[in-house]
């Protein structure tokens, strides 16, 4: 079996060293080894979104992507949203507008929608609803989670 | 996924080395297909050579007027930029056709070349697959073929190229450049990915240890004049059952120059010169388009499931050549077709 290969990253503000086989995903790094949880597993093949995390500022599906690639990386999860106890702008938008039922695409949806207001290139909702595609939600919550993003955006 | 060895390219002449060094060894970048392809147990590679450092990130104006694409540039990037926008805007609209803004943000411009194909057999590796596995023979064929090829089939494979934006790099006439032992060479788009023929295991003529570098365009643009219309199963995010690049350039209303590639129709972007050619004189309407409709698709063979293709092939070239025409190309957020 190949040895482990040191990776270093800043998860969340936080300078992390792990050891990793080369097969881990960054998501099974985040999950499995560093306790992070609320980057979700769901299809594991890039379809779904739910593992959806900013690296160096750019949305990614974390199960597409190689620990070991990421070396040096900065990587801003669902997590890390949240300062100082006071919700980021979509988590509040987010609850406010009922975007999400069963919950589990949400942290996916969030970090993408994070990705998407920091790209600037959706303003109509059609572009919103484009640009937000590679999220699925089963629950169908797709109306809420436009408008929350729009109120985020207003915001931003 | 099975175990494998990992190891980084310090530079282009490195990566050569170390790919040439180890058979079993493949290249990985952005990641989005070949990791997919390495959990479903279709790819076994015993090393990754990651190449995703190399400083192949650049878009370069040439001297000639064309752009100078690099191998690693992100396909959002690339879709985005300034000057794609501005004068090879087919090829932006074909990117953001396909996949969702997550995999464009990963995905490089040489990976996207060499994606393999979305033919669920090939995925399933309890079935048999000429592509996967050379003489097991082809599910598709007698199968579930409702997303396969029309154009270029062989009794081998009936596999799709899957990429968007290999149908407007087909249109625009680009150039792939590639680095292998030998130094370096440039291959015509045309002549870069392969007909399944008896050899669907081959999905382009890059040899096994070359590597992609960079992808060029040039001049010629069809900035005023072109189409990317996609026709899928759902508004966003799923590949094409159809798509069509069309691009004209116009002197009042007679076609002074045209291109026309079509995806999710052959094992690769299908172009076909004898149409172009045909068009070039006529006057921009749509008679002209549905006679090159016609000739473009004058070999079409429909499957059991997949017959329908023809036809809505037919009806997409027309109106994509419509909206090239017209000046109002196919928007990738509002999918009403106009």
């Amino acid at each position: 079996m190949p040895a482990k290969i040191s990776v270093s990253l800043t998860v969340n503000g936080a300078a992390t060293q792990l050891s990793v086989a080369p097969w881990t995903s960054l998501l099974d790094a985040l999950r499995d080894h560093l306790g992070l949880t609320g980057t979700k597993k769901g299809c594991d093949h890039g379809q779904c979104g739910a593992c959806t995390v900013l690296v160096d500022g750019r949305r990614i599906n974390s199960c597409l992507t190689l620990a070991v690639m990421k070396d040096g990386a900065t990587v801003t999860t669902i997590e890390g949203l949240a300062s100082d106890g006071a919700l980021h702008a979509l988590q509040q938008a987010f609850i406010d507008h009922d975007a999400f039922q069963c919950g589990y695409c949400t942290p996916g949806q969030i970090c993408s929608a994070v990705g998407l207001i920091a790209e600037g290139r959706a303003k109509s909702t059609d572009e919103i609803r484009e640009l937000m595609s590679g999220n699925i939600c089963r629950c169908g919550a797709y109306p809420n989670i436009v408008r929350a993003i729009q109120q985020a955006m207003g915001q931003a | 996924m099975i175990d494998f060895q990992y190891a980084r390219a310090n530079d282009v002449a490195d990566a050569v080395r170390q790919i040439s060094a180890d058979p079993a060894a493949k290249f990985i970048a952005g990641g989005t297909n070949l990791i997919d392809l390495m959990k479903e147990d279709v790819e076994r590679p015993a090393r990754l050579i990651d190449i995703s450092r190399l400083p192949l990130r650049s878009v370069e104006a040439t001297p000639d007027g064309g752009l100078r694409i690099g191998a690693l540039v992100p396909n959002s990037d690339l879709a985005y930029h300034p000057l794609i926008a501005q004068r090879y805007p087919m090829l932006g609209s074909a990117i953001l056709a396909g996949a969702s803004a997550q995999l464009r943000n990963m995905a490089s411009t040489g990976g996207n070349l060499l994606q393999r194909t979305r033919c669920a057999y090939f995925y399933d590796v309890a079935t048999p697959c000429n592509k996967r596995q050379p003489g097991s023979g082809c599910s598709a064929i007698a199968g579930l073929n409702r997303m396969h090829a029309i154009l270029g089939t062989s009794d081998a494979c009936i596999a799709t190229h899957p990429s968007d934006m290999c149908v407007a790099l087909a249109a625009l006439d680009a150039t792939v450049h590639v680095a292998g032992p030998a130094g370096t060479r440039a291959l015509a788009f045309s002549e870069f990915h392969r007909l399944p023929e008896n050899t669907p295991q081959r999905d382009t003529n890059l040899q096994p240890n070359e590597i992609v570098t960079a992808v060029e365009l040039p001049a010629r643009g069809f900035a005023a004049n072109y189409s990317y219309l996609k026709i899928r199963d759902r508004l966003s995010y799923a590949f094409a059952l159809v798509s069509i690049a069309a691009g004209l350039e116009l002197e009042g209303d007679v076609i002074k120059e045209a291109r026309l590639a079509l995806g999710g129709v052959a094992h690769r972007p299908w172009r076909d010169p004898t149409v172009e050619a045909a068009l070039r004189g006529q006057p921009a309407d749509r008679s002209a388009f549905a006679r090159a409709a016609d000739v473009m698709l004058r070999d079409a063979k429909g499957f059991e499931h997949n017959a329908f293709k023809i036809d809505l092939a037919r009806r997409a070239i027309v109106r994509a050549l419509t909206q090239a025409a017209a000046g109002t190309p196919q928007s990738q957020s509002n999918k009403k077709i106009a």
